[in-house]
C-alpha cells in the first residue's frame, strides 16, 4: 500500500491546480486475465491538457492499463471515469468513450485496404455522420500536420513503417479526440524513423492534447511529460514529475529500471 | 578521424551475367537444370505426344464437321462427329422447349446477350456506376431472364420450367446458387465467430448439416420428401426445389471459406476499428469482411467452381442439365452412338466456364496485390 500512497502524493501535484478537471479517473482498478492478476489496485487521475508517460519492463501491466481506458480490455473491480463517463458494460457508454478517445498502436494497425486518405475518413463518416467532403477536408488538415499529405492516395503497404505510424496518429486525430492514448508508438520502427513519429507527437503535446503514452522514449518524457508513471507487476510503483523521477527516483526498484535503459 | 569528410558515390547499376536471363536461360534453367530435370522433361514431352497427337486426328483433323444427319459420320469413323452436336446445338445449350420451338431462340439467345453487354461496363476501370449495375445484375437481372426464358408474358408461349434444360438450366442453377450462397454464407461465418452462444450455435449447426450431407441426398430430399409434408394443392416448382437445396448446400461452403479469411485477419484490425468508435456492424462491413472476402476469393471461387460441375446431379430429380441433355440427345433413335461426342463437347463447355472463373479470381487477386501489396 506504499506504492499507492506515493502515487497519490505525485500525481494530486498537477492535478491540483485543475482539481476540477480531471478526464481520465482510475479507481482501485484491479484485472485479472484468468488466474493472472495482470491490474493491481491502480489509482490515476489525469488532468486535461496533462501528459503522462507511463513505462516499466514489459510485462508490468502499462498496455493493458491505457487499454482498459477505452475498453479494449475490460477491468473487473474498481471504476474508471473517462470525462464524465463510467465505463462499464454499457455498450452506449463504451461508444460514446471510444469516440472521445483515440489511440496509437504499436503496429500502427491501418486499414491495408484503404489508402491514407480513407484510413482518415472512414471513421468520421460513419462514425461521426461528417459529410464526406468536410471530412476529406479534415483529413488532409491533419495529414498536412504530420508531414504527409502527399501520401494520401497511397496505400499503408506502400509507406514506410514511420509514415505509417504518422498517417495512424493522423487517423486518430481526425476523430477530434479529447484525450489520445499511445500504446507504444516507437517501439516496431527502424531507429530512423523514430523521430519523425517523435516529432509529432511533441507537436500534439504543445497543442495542449491530453496525452498518456507507454514508450520507453525517456528523452520524449524528459521533454513533454508532465509526470512519468513506473509501473511493475501489475503495480504503479512511483508516479512524480520528469525531473524528479529521472533525478530522484524514490524505489530500489524505478532505480534499477533506469539504471537498466539509460546505462547505454 | 579523417580531417577531410570523403563524399560517398553511388556505383552505378550493372546488368546481370547473360546465362541468367531471355529464352536461352530459362530453358536451361527450368527444364534441363539438373539430370532428373532433363529425364522428366524429356519424358513428359513423350507422354504429351502419345495423348495429344491423337486426340488432335480425332477431334479436329479426321473429324466431321459439315453434314445433314448421321450418314456422314457412319463414313467416317475415325474422327470426332461434330455434325452431331450442330444438329442439336439449341438442344443441348437451351433444353428440351427451346430444341424443340427453334423459332423461340432467340429469347434465350437475347437474355445471355444482355447479361454480356451488361457485364462489360464491370470491367472498364473508368466507368463509375460499377456498384449500381453490379446490384441491377444480382437483383434486377433475374427478373428479366426469368420473364424472357419463361415467357407468359407479352404474349411469349410459355416455356416452363420442367421443360428448361441444357446449359442454360446448368447456369441458371449455378448462378442462382453462387448469388445466394455469397450473402447467407457472410452471415454464417460471421454468426460462426459470434460471441453469442445462441447464434453460434445455430450457425456451427447449420453449417455442418449442410457440408455433411450431400448434394444428391438434398436434391433428393427436396424433391421427393418435401412434398410429402405438404398439402397436395401445394405444388413446389422442381427447378426452384433445386435452387433451394444448391443453395442451402453451398452457403455452407461459402461460410467456411469466408471463416477462413475471417480468421486471418489480426487482432490489430479490429481493436483500431473499435477504438475509432465502430460498432460490430460497421466494423465487419467496413473493415474486417473488405479484407477478409479478398483473402477468401481462392477458395470462394473454388467452392463456386466445384459447385457449377455440381449442378450435374440435378438429373438425380429429373432435371436435365447440360451433361445430361448432351447425354440423352446421343441416346436418342437418330444419333445414338455419339456418347463421346456430347460429353466431350459438355466437358468443352464445362471447361471455358471453370477456367473463366478461374481466371477472373486470379485477375481480381492481382489486381489487389498490386493495389495493397503489404
Amino acid at each position: 500500500m506504499t506504492e499507492t500512497s506515493a502515487v497519490q502524493q505525485g500525481g494530486s501535484q498537477p492535478s491540483k491546480e485543475t482539481a476540477a478537471d480531471i478526464v481520465i479517473e482510475m479507481k482501485s482498478v484491479n484485472k485479472w486475465y484468468g488466474e493472472f492478476h495482470v491490474l493491481k489496485d491502480i489509482n490515476l487521475a489525469v488532468s486535461r491538457g496533462e501528459r503522462i508517460v507511463i513505462c516499466g519492463p514489459s510485462g508490468s501491466g502499462k498496455s493493458t492499463l491505457i487499454r482498459c481506458i477505452n475498453r479494449l480490455e475490460s477491468h473487473q473491480q474498481g471504476t474508471i471515469n473517462v470525462d464524465g463517463i463510467e465505463l462499464n458494460d454499457d455498450v452506449k457508454n463504451i461508444d460514446n468513450i471510444r469516440r472521445e478517445v483515440g489511440m496509437v498502436f504499436q503496429h500502427f494497425n491501418l486499414f491495408p485496404h484503404l489508402t491514407v486518405l480513407e484510413n482518415c475518413t472512414l471513421s468520421p463518416i460513419w462514425v461521426r455522420k461528417l459529410p464526406k467532403r468536410e471530412a476529406e477536408e479534415i483529413a488532409m488538415a491533419y495529414l498536412e500536420r504530420v508531414k504527409i499529405p502527399e501520401q494520401a492516395k497511397k496505400y499503408p503497404g506502400q509507406l514506410s513503417g514511420g509514415q505509417q505510424q504518422r498517417v495512424a496518429i493522423a487517423r486518430s486525430l481526425c476523430m477530434s479526440p479529447k484525450i489520445m492514448l499511445f500504446d507504444e508508438p516507437t517501439s516496431a520502427l527502424d531507429p530512423e524513423m523514430i523521430s519523425e513519429v517523435l516529432d509529432v507527437m511533441i507537436d500534439l503535446a504543445e497543442s495542449g492534447m491530453t496525452m498518456i503514452c507507454v514508450t520507453h522514449e525517456m528523452g520524449f518524457a524528459k521533454q513533454v511529460a508532465n509526470s512519468v508513471v513506473f509501473m511493475d507487476v501489475g503495480e504503479i510503483v512511483e508516479q512524480a514529475e520528469p525531473e524528479e523521477f529521472f533525478n530522484h527516483p524514490k524505489f530500489d526498484r524505478t532505480q534499477l529500471f533506469l539504471s537498466q535503459i539509460l546505462a547505454h | 578521424m579523417a580531417d577531410k569528410v570523403m563524399t560517398f558515390e553511388k556505383l552505378p547499376d550493372r546488368p546481370p551475367p547473360m546465362s541468367q536471363v531471355g529464352i536461352v536461360g530459362w530453358v536451361r534453367e527450368n527444364l534441363f537444370g539438373s539430370k532428373t530435370n532433363t529425364i522428366l522433361t524429356l519424358v513428359s514431352l513423350y507422354v504429351l505426344y502419345i495423348l495429344v497427337v491423337p486426340l488432335v486426328d480425332w477431334a479436329v483433323i479426321n473429324a466431321n464437321w459439315v453434314g445433314e444427319d448421321k450418314s456422314v459420320c457412319d463414313a467416317n469413323k475415325a474422327g470426332a462427329c461434330w455434325v452431331f452436336i450442330a444438329a442439336r446445338f439449341n438442344q443441348i445449350m437451351f433444353g428440351l422447349y427451346y430444341g424443340a420451338n427453334p423459332d423461340q431462340i432467340w429469347r434465350p439467345t437475347l437474355a445471355f446477350a444482355l447479361l454480356i453487354v451488361l457485364a462489360i461496363p464491370l470491367f472498364i476501370e473508368s466507368f463509375k456506376y460499377k456498384l449500381q449495375l453490379g446490384a441491377f445484375i444480382l437483383f434486377g437481372y433475374p427478373f428479366v431472364i426469368f420473364a424472357l426464358i419463361h415467357g407468359a408474358w407479352l404474349g411469349l408461349p410459355v416455356a416452363g420450367t420442367s421443360e428448361w434444360g441444357g446449359f442454360m438450366l446448368t447456369f441458371v442453377l449455378a448462378s442462382v446458387g453462387i448469388v445466394g450462397a455469397l450473402p447467407i454464407g457472410i452471415l454464417l461465418a460471421l454468426g460462426r465467430r459470434s460471441e453469442l452462444p445462441v447464434i453460434r450455435t445455430f450457425s456451427i449447426a447449420f453449417i455442418e448439416f449442410w457440408r455433411g450431407t450431400p448434394l444428391i441426398t438434398i436434391l433428393f430430399m427436396a424433391s421427393v420428401m418435401l412434398p410429402l409434408f405438404f398439402p397436395s394443392e401445394v405444388d413446389f416448382d422442381k427447378v426452384l426445389r433445386a435452387m433451394i437445396g444448391i443453395t442451402m448446400f453451398q452457403s455452407a461452403y461459402t461460410a467456411e471459406a469466408i471463416r477462413g479469411g475471417l480468421q486471418a485477419i489480426p487482432k490489430g484490425q479490429f481493436e483500431a476499428a473499435e477504438a475509432l468508435g465502430h460498432n460490430y456492424w460497421k466494423m465487419m462491413a467496413f473493415i474486417v469482411l473488405p479484407q477478409a472476402l479478398r483473402i477468401s476469393i481462392p477458395g470462394i471461387v473454388n467452392t463456386f467452381i466445384a459447385l457449377f460441375k455440381d449442378t450435374s446431379l440435378v438429373s438425380i430429380i429429373g432435371l436435365l442439365d447440360l451433361l445430361n441433355m448432351a447425354l440423352i440427345t446421343s441416346r436418342s433413335l437418330e444419333w445414338k452412338g455419339f456418347d463421346l461426342e456430347g460429353f466431350t463437347f459438355a466437358a468443352f463447355i464445362f471447361w471455358i466456364c471453370c477456367y473463366a472463373m478461374s481466371r477472373y479470381s486470379r485477375a481480381i487477386e492481382d489486381k489487389i496485390d498490386k493495389a495493397t501489396k503489404y
